[in-house]
C-alpha cells in the first residue's frame, strides 16, 4: 500500500496529534494527555476499522484545513457537532469520506462541541515521546501542534469505500448534569460549599484549554486561609483557587497541586463535559463513590457495544443495494 | 507508624493519606507504601502517584472498586517497614558561575552569607525526592539547609531555561522545560532529569537521595549555551 500526503493549509491553536494517551507516568509529573473526548476519538478509529489507540488529530474550535497532495485515503471525522467541507460538499462531523489526490477538507466549529477528531485509514506518522504521539500541550512533548505548510504522512493509506457515510453518534445523554463524587478535600471548604457546587448553575468561562476548564458561578469560599500539602490530581479533579473559583482539570492536568479539590467528575461524564463551550451553562450532581463505580461499569459496557456496532463496515453502495435485494428475495425471483 | 486515612476519588481512584502536615514520618510512609505497591500491586491497580503526605492509586473500576483496593492496601500496610527503605543516590552536577546563577547574589544578600558560603551550603544539603508535579520531570527535592532558605519571588521570571537549579523555602528543583518561575536560580545543570533513555526515562524515583556536585562553566559544556 502506498503513502498518502496531506498538506496543512491552516491549523488553529490547539490542533494537535493525539493517540490513546501516555498512561502510567503520573508519578513522574506526566499526565496521560491523549484526546479530550476519548469516546469520539475511539469512534473515529472504530468507524474506519482501525485498531484502537492509533494516532489521530484533535481539532479545536480554531479549525483545520487539509489538502491531499499525494495518494487517496479514507478519513473519519467525529466529535461534537463540527462543520466539514469536502471540496464543495458541506457536511458535519460523524462521517467517513475518502480524500483523493487534489481534494481539500476543512473541519471547523459548527453548531456545538469544542473538540473534533480526524483519523485516517492507515498509520498517521507523528513524533513520539516515551512511545506515544499524544501531545502534552503545555510542554509540546509528543507529536506536537499542527502548523500551516506541514505535510502529514499516512503510511499504508487505504481507501475503504465500504465505510463511507454517516457514523452513528454515541447514545445521546442529553443535557444532564456532570456527576461528581464529593472530595477529597471538601473539609477545607465552608460547610455549604459542596451543596452550592452541586445545586447552583455554573457556566464555562473563556479560560478553557487542554489543561482545564475554569467555571463561572457561585464562589466556593475556603475555610480560613487553608493551604494543603501538594497532592495528586486526576483528570476530572475540581480544584478551587484562593479566589473561590472552581476549575475542572482535564487531559493535560498537573499531576500534583496544592489547591483543595471540592469534588471529582466521574470518568464516564468527562467526554460529554469537554464538549461544552465558553458561555454554556452546566450543572454538577453529587453521587456516592459506590454509585460512581456502578455507572462506570455500565458506561464501559455501553461504550464497548457502541464501538463494536460502528466498527462494522456497512458495505459499498453496490453491496448495500445487493443486500437489500437479497433481503427482499428480488434477485432470485 | 502513621495511621492511614482512605478517601474515594471519583469512580477510579483512592487517596491514602498519612497526615495533613508535611512531616518526615508521613512522607516515609508514602515511600514505603509506594515501594510495596510496586512489588505487589492490588488487582486492577493502574498506577500509583506518591506525593508529600499521601498517595493516590488509580484503578480500573470495571475490575475492582474502592473497597477492594482499600483492603489490599490495608494488608500491605501491616507489612511495611518505613525505617528500612531502599533509596538510590543520584548525582547531579551544578555550575554555580555567572551567567548561570543569576540569583546567587540576591540569595547571599538575603541570608547574610558570601556567595561561596551559599554554594557550599547548597552542596551540603541532604536532598530527597519528595514528589513530581507541575510539569513532566519536575521533581521536588526536600532538604535545602535552613541557612539558605529564601521565599519565592513576588513576581515570576519568564523563560527560565531547562536545567536551571532553583530553590524556594526548603525545596530545590532542576527544571526540565523553558518555564516561568518565582524560585531563585542558583545554578545550571547538564544532568538531565528527562534522560531520553527509553529504559530509564526519568532520572529520579520518588524517595531517591540526591547529591549535588560542583562543576565549572567549562565542564557545563554546550548545553549551557543552548
Amino acid at each position: 500500500m502506498a503513502d498518502a500526503h496531506l498538506s496543512v493549509s491552516f491549523a488553529g491553536p490547539l490542533v494537535t496529534f493525539q493517540d490513546g494517551g501516555r498512561h502510567g507516568l503520573m508519578r513522574y509529573g506526566v499526565s496521560a494527555s491523549g484526546p479530550m473526548d476519548r469516546l469520539a476519538f475511539d469512534a473515529a478509529h472504530a468507524a474506519l476499522g482501525n485498531p484502537a489507540g492509533g494516532t489521530g488529530i484533535e481539532v479545536s474550535l480554531g479549525g483545520l484545513m487539509l489538502a491531499c497532495t499525494q495518494g487517496d485515503v479514507t478519513v473519519a471525522v467525529t466529535g461534537g457537532d463540527f462543520a466539514t467541507v469536502h471540496n464543495a460538499a458541506k457536511g458535519r462531523s460523524w462521517q467517513v469520506l475518502t480524500l483523493k489526490q487534489g481534494d481539500k477538507l476543512t473541519v471547523r466549529a459548527g453548531p456545538g462541541g469544542s473538540w473534533a477528531y480526524v483519523a485516517f485509514a492507515g498509520t498517521l506518522q507523528a513524533a513520539e515521546w516515551l512511545g506515544h504521539s499524544a501531545t502534552h500541550a503545555g510542554s509540546g512533548l509528543g507529536g506536537g501542534a499542527l502548523r500551516a505548510a506541514q505535510v502529514l504522512r499516512v503510511s499504508d493509506a487505504a481507501v475503504r469505500a465500504d465505510r463511507e457515510g454517516e457514523v452513528e453518534r454515541p447514545p445521546l445523554q442529553g443535557d444532564t448534569a456532570a456527576r461528581v463524587v464529593i472530595g477529597p478535600q471538601d473539609t477545607c471548604f465552608d460547610a455549604a460549599a459542596a451543596e452550592v457546587f452541586t445545586t447552583q448553575p455554573y457556566t464555562v468561562s473563556d479560560a478553557y484549554d487542554r489543561m482545564g476548564m475554569r467555571l463561572k458561578g457561585p464562589e466556593l469560599p475556603l475555610k480560613g486561609a487553608l493551604s494543603i500539602p501538594s497532592e495528586p490530581i486526576v483528570r476530572g479533579s475540581v480544584q478551587v483557587s484562593g479566589d473561590g473559583v472552581p476549575t475542572v482539570l482535564l487531559a493535560d492536568h498537573q499531576t500534583t497541586g496544592g489547591y483543595p479539590k471540592i469534588a471529582t467528575v466521574i470518568s464516564p461524564d468527562l467526554d460529554r463535559l469537554v464538549q461544552y463551550r465558553a458561555g454554556q451553562p452546566l450543572r454538577f450532581q453529587a453521587i456516592s463513590a459506590a454509585q460512581a463505580v456502578v455507572i462506570a461499569r455500565e458506561s464501559a459496557h455501553q461504550r464497548h457495544v457502541y464501538l463494536d456496532c460502528i466498527s462494522i463496515a456497512r458495505g459499498t453502495l453496490e453491496q448495500r443495494l445487493m443486500r437489500e435485494n437479497l433481503n427482499h428475495g428480488v434477485v432470485f425471483e | 507508624m502513621q495511621t492511614a486515612r482512605f478517601t474515594a476519588v471519583a469512580d477510579h481512584a483512592l487517596l491514602i493519606s498519612f497526615g495533613d502536615q508535611i512531616t518526615d514520618a508521613a512522607h516515609q510512609m508514602v515511600i514505603a507504601l509506594d515501594q510495596a505497591l510496586t512489588q505487589a500491586p492490588p488487582t486492577g491497580m493502574l498506577e500509583a502517584v506518591p506525593a508529600m503526605v499521601n498517595l493516590l492509586i488509580d484503578f480500573d473500576p470495571v475490575i475492582t472498586d474502592h473497597g477492594a483496593v482499600e483492603g489490599g492496601v490495608r494488608a500491605l500496610l501491616k507489612t511495611l517497614k518505613p525505617e528500612a527503605l531502599q533509596r538510590a543516590t543520584r548525582r547531579v552536577q551544578v555550575c554555580y558561575e555567572a551567567p548561570f546563577a543569576p540569583d546567587l547574589p540576591a540569595v547571599a544578600q538575603a541570608t547574610g552569607l558570601s556567595e561561596d558560603a551559599v554554594i557550599n551550603a547548597h552542596l551540603a544539603g541532604d536532598y530527597q525526592v519528595l514528589m513530581y508535579g507541575f510539569a513532566p520531570g519536575y521533581a521536588y527535592l526536600g532538604g535545602v539547609p535552613g541557612a539558605i532558605q529564601v521565599p519565592r519571588k513576588p513576581v515570576p521570571v519568564r523563560d527560565v531555561p531547562a536545567g536551571s537549579v532553583i530553590v524556594a523555602g526548603p525545596q530545590c528543583l532542576i527544571t526540565t522545560l523553558l518555564m516561568p518561575t518565582g524560585w531563585s536560580i542558583l545554578g545550571r545543570s547538564p544532568t538531565r532529569v528527562l534522560t531520553d533513555d527509553p529504559h530509564h526515562p526519568f532520572l529520579f524515583d520518588v524517595g531517591d537521595r540526591v547529591v549535588f556536585e560542583r562543576i565549572s562553566a567549562n565542564q557545563l559544556g554546550p548545553v549551557a549555551h543552548g
